[in-house]
């Protein structure tokens, strides 16, 4: 919980991880990739506040101690959603896995909730280990990454066949959000692999579940901005958007939140640090602060205490059925979102 | 790493087919863009040194924000790079070598023997890279619609007024330059008389009906482009401490 002249806010970190990508976690023969994957990821750090920089040695591989302080101590956070992110060509026991996550977190009990991920090349041998995943889990949610490398291919998409098969299952067995994170291989690699349109038909076909698009869809915020005005169950998620852009250029988050209210709306819009690339502290309390700089932004629409609290916390805890405090909730007359009326000129 | 332009001091100045200055070269790498950002390389700092032999063997190295750049895009400027270069007078040899990046053997390779995008990632394209490149450039059209109506709007034009207007109706400028040259590449009707306003896909002036959503989509595909911009820029310099030759900070 955070609390500012007044206002009490409850905190979702929607989008944050508990990785190893230390040298002794890389496959041999694969060095450059493991390597290669975890400086970029450092880069990314170095768009945030430089007193909230880490050494490339203590981001590869953070501590329990280190997440508890970072995200609940001093992050606000009340509760944190784990998004697992595998990459087991390049980390021998994985990136960040749903076992690594479930492993740490048991011991703060209340504080996480486990997503898991599947990954549609892995056939049946996959959907076996999706339902051991969600029954040991308890997962509501899955975060799948196209891009990652598996056996030869370079990626997929979530229109697939078999990405069909693993969503429906995953229906069946209760998973409600899907966070998607797109990246830069696909296959063929001819195609953009950050186009969205996977996620538009995915998102019509499979009207129970929710697609939280994650980073915005950056770098294609265009594409994945007109598709989410056209699915009603398709979600902004702020990872990046707030990390890699708020302090490093605010002018640029300023018309990008401008554009997300306007097509998205803050009803839809959810906060995610990205932890361990970037801390919570800073980003709660400077989004809290976070109004359009100047008049050159009159034309967007308005974000007020009410629609703050909604993506800092309270729309996450819609999705995720997270129970929250009766003084952290928002007012039964805290009025409708500025966007909607607006964006719905886009039903052409 | 350091930014350099060399030239051998022993080359033959002046004389027909001598090779050219480094600096000719830098000039030359101007033209070629990054197209998801629609910004030469020489700007974005992607361009760390550049050196002719006095025999007229040019070579070029680039690097990039990240070591896993989108491999299509990276194959595109890279290409782009070595075709400028190779058609300059007195240029003998031209190499193009991407540093830094997972697939640079497949890219630095697949450029250097001419083999196409297919080849050069045997079994995973289908295709070579004109219908990416086409697909960026209409995102670069909608962007400069914006860039060339905006200031219109905010001195008071009607949104639907825009769709009276022709190319030549606007007063000249950089973004209206800028906009002619990536509709005239598209094939594109981009002379004088040429509508303003017109969907990217077909060339077709745009309906009145249809005119608010288009300028908006302009907008977001402008602003979209340009915080991309803004990051590749944070994390080459979070990657990189040295500026690239020709290196500029975003306009």
């Amino acid at each position: 919980m955070y609390e500012k002249d007044g206002e009490k806010y409850f905190v979702v970190d929607s989008h944050m991880h508990y990785w190893n990508a230390a040298p002794d976690n890389w496959v041999p023969g694969a060095e450059q990739y493991a390597k290669g994957w975890i400086e970029c990821f450092h880069a990314y750090q170095g768009l945030g506040p430089p007193e909230t920089h880490w050494t490339i040695e203590h981001f590869q591989k953070y501590s329990e101690d280190d997440l508890m302080k970072d995200v609940f101590e001093d992050g606000h956070v009340d509760v944190a959603v784990f998004q697992p992110t595998y990459l087991l060509e390049w980390y021998k026991e994985g990136f960040n896995t749903t076992q690594r996550n479930n492993t740490m977190g048991e011991k703060h009990p209340g504080k996480f909730i486990y997503n898991t991920r599947f990954d549609p090349r892995d056939g049946d041998v996959g959907l076996k280990q999706l339902r051991q995943d969600v029954e040991r889990y308890g997962s509501k949610g899955v975060k799948l990454y196209t891009a990652e490398w598996n056996n030869g291919s370079r990626g997929y998409k979530l229109s697939d066949p078999a990405a069909y098969r693993f969503l429906e299952a995953a229906q069946e067995l209760g998973i409600k959000n899907i966070h998607v994170h797109k990246g830069p291989t696909i296959w063929p690699l001819d195609k953009d692999a950050f186009d969205v349109a996977d996620v538009d038909h995915a998102a019509t076909d499979f009207q129970g579940l929710n697609f939280i698009v994650e980073h915005v869809g950056l770098p294609r915020i265009e594409d994945f901005c007109f598709m989410a005005t056209q699915e009603p169950n398709v979600y902004a998620g702020l990872s990046v958007v707030i990390g890699g852009l708020m302090y490093a250029r605010p002018k640029f988050f300023a018309k990008v939140m401008g554009e997300l209210l306007f097509w998205v709306g803050e009803d839809k819009m959810t906060f995610g640090s990205d932890y361990g690339i970037w801390e919570p502290k800073w980003q709660v309390e400077g989004f809290v602060d976070w109004d359009y700089p100047s008049d050159e932004f009159s034309d967007y629409p308005r974000l007020g205490t009410a629609g703050k609290k909604k993506i800092l916390g309270l729309n996450a805890a819609r999705l995720y059925d997270i129970e929250v405090p009766a003084e952290l909730q928002l007012p039964a007359d805290a009025g409708e979102p500025a966007a909607r009326d607006d964006a719905a000129l886009v039903d052409d | 790493m350091t930014a350099t332009v060399t030239t051998d001091p022993s080359r033959p100045e002046g004389s027909a087919g001598s090779p050219p200055a480094a600096s000719t070269v830098l000039a030359a790498l101007e033209t070629v863009r990054d197209p998801e950002l629609d910004e030469p390389i020489t700007s974005l700092g992607f361009v760390t040194s550049c050196t002719v032999s006095a025999g007229g063997d040019t070579t070029v190295r680039l690097r990039l924000p990240t070591y896993f750049c989108a491999p299509n895009f990276a194959f595109l400027m890279v290409a782009d790079a070595y075709d400028v270069i190779s058609t300059l007078p007195g240029v003998r040899r031209a190499e193009v070598v991407l540093e830094d990046h997972f697939a640079s053997d497949a890219i630095n390779g697949g450029v250097a023997a001419q083999s196409g995008f297919v080849q050069s990632f045997d079994g995973e394209a289908v295709s070579e890279l004109g219908g990416l490149r086409a697909d960026f450039l209409r995102k670069a059209v909608m962007a400069g619609t914006d860039q060339v109506c905006r200031p219109l709007l905010a001195g008071g034009a009607d949104p639907a007024s825009l769709l009276t207007l022709t190319l030549g109706d606007v007063p000249p400028s950089r973004p209206l330059r800028r906009l002619r040259e990536r509709r005239a590449e598209l094939g594109l009707p981009a002379g004088d008389d040429a509508p303003l306003v017109i969907d990217p896909v077909t060339g077709v002036r745009v309906s009145e009906q249809a005119v608010p959503l288009h300028l908006r989509r302009a907008r977001v595909t402008r602003i979209s482009i340009e915080a991309n911009g803004g990051i590749c820029r944070g994390m080459l310099r979070h990657r990189y401490e040295a500026s690239g030759l020709g290196e500029e900070e975003q306009q």
